[in-house]
């Protein structure tokens, strides 16, 4: 396929069958290959979606600088168009996630504020709106609040999944600003009655939630629980596991919120292989394992895998 | 056998330090007054006049509660309940 650039070519993913982790031929798993995006992962769409939308409203203009709280891909992806259309990138970014994402920001020109371990991506929105609050001029897309990035999923994401699998009877995506989720299973409940709408939630250890205030959590501003049928929370060793299933299994090197996706979508599939209710599962691959290889989630027994990834953010 | 709960770091202070306690009850509802009968004070961090606080996430065998029935979900010995604080997912 022919394209006018690298910007051209996001989405149009492929979807792929997963007949070794299929329960049977009639509750089959469809993944959609999302790291076959420009920079590699599902977050190029919300990307490349909320610039232009801020261009539209007059907010970017040549040489202004954008701040965002993203753990990774988000950033990664911000900064290649940023790069592209002239515009500074500075990623807030908690310090225990993996090196590789931070290679791959400052390959593309970004700058890395480092927020806490300790609380996460919570604590990472908190320095950025204090960062955005200090520094006028700069310009936060915020995607966990950006109507974009459910648009960008609404108009792209959704009619792809649906035009390869028009049977779907499950959608099934991780949990993080809840972008992918909302537009999708926005998009294929106006147009796929009874389709269930599953979200995979990554279940860290202590050190994430840390002594958190359980008056003071966070909920994106995206998420809707209306939009939802089941929420599953699924800890970093099920992740973990099911991520060395996909490679083993169908040869899909992924990264860990992908494991995520894919043992939400065998619980569910497993309900329908013991109801004898046909299912059509279709879950996202968000990226490819490459940014993964540094926290060692590949190597070594299982075990030892779990042990290394204790406290790091793998979503 | 009883229904396992699991604590939040944060809302050990209830616990005596415990990270997970056991408790009984036919729902939800029922679960989280039996654990407040030892562990005074819990329940009124977990819930609220509305039902589940907001930034309280409670999931049975790994499922959120809000989706199965919220606080009148049944429950069983054997079941897992998790109690986590809302935090922001992070890939993104």
């Amino acid at each position: 396929m022919r394209y006018d650039s690298l910007l051209g070519s996001m989405g149009h993913t492929p979807l792929v069958g997963l007949p070794a982790l299929s329960p049977g031929p009639g509750v089959r798993l469809w993944a959609k290959l999302e790291e076959r995006n420009p920079t590699g992962s599902v977050k190029d769409r919300p990307a490349l979606f909320m610039i232009d939308q801020a261009e539209k409203d007059g907010l970017l203009s040549p040489g202004a600088t954008i701040l965002e709280p993203t753990s990774g891909n988000t950033g990664i992806a911000l900064a290649m168009i940023a790069r592209l259309r002239g515009y500074k990138m500075i990623c807030v970014m908690p310090e225990n996630t993996s090196a590789e994402r931070r290679q791959l920001l400052e390959i593309y020109g970004a700058s890395i504020i480092s927020s806490p371990a300790a609380g996460g991506s919570n604590e990472a929105v908190r320095v950025a709106r204090q960062l955005a609050a200090d520094n006028p001029d700069w310009v936060m897309l915020y995607q966990y609040g950006n109507e974009a990035n459910i648009r960008a999923h609404y108009e792209t994401t959704g009619p792809e999944l649906l035009a390869d699998l028009p049977e779907i009877t499950h959608f099934v995506a991780g949990l993080g600003t809840s972008g992918t989720i909302m537009g999708v299973g926005r998009y294929l409940r106006e147009r796929v009655p009874g389709v269930q709408i599953v979200a995979a939630e990554p279940r860290y250890g202590d050190l994430v939630y840390g002594l958190r205030n359980m008056d003071e959590g966070f909920v994106p501003e995206l998420y809707d629980e209306s939009v939802l049928t089941s929420r599953i929370s699924v800890s970093s060793p099920d992740a973990l596991r099911r991520t060395r299933e996909l490679l083993d299994s169908e040869g899909i090197f992924a990264g860990i919120s992908s494991g995520c996706a894919l043992h939400a979508a065998l619980v569910v599939a497993a309900r329908a292989q013991a109801a004898r209710e046909p299912a059509e599962i279709a879950l996202v691959i968000a990226d490819g394992g490459w940014k993964y290889l540094s926290t060692g989630a590949y190597s070594g027994t299982l075990a030892e895998a779990e042990a290394r990834l204790e406290g790091q953010l793998w979503a | 056998m009883a229904i396992e709960v699991r604590i939040p770091t944060i809302l050990r202070t209830y616990t005596g330090g415990a990270k997970t306690v056991e408790g009984s009850g036919a729902t939800l509802a029922d679960l989280f007054s039996d654990l407040e009968s030892r562990h005074g004070g819990l329940q009124q961090r977990l819930v609220d006049d509305a039902g589940l606080r907001r930034f309280v996430n409670v999931y049975l065998n790994d499922e959120d509660v809000r989706f199965i029935g919220g606080l009148d979900a049944p429950v069983k010995d054997g079941d897992t309940v998790t109690v986590l604080p809302a935090v922001a997912g992070g890939r993104r």
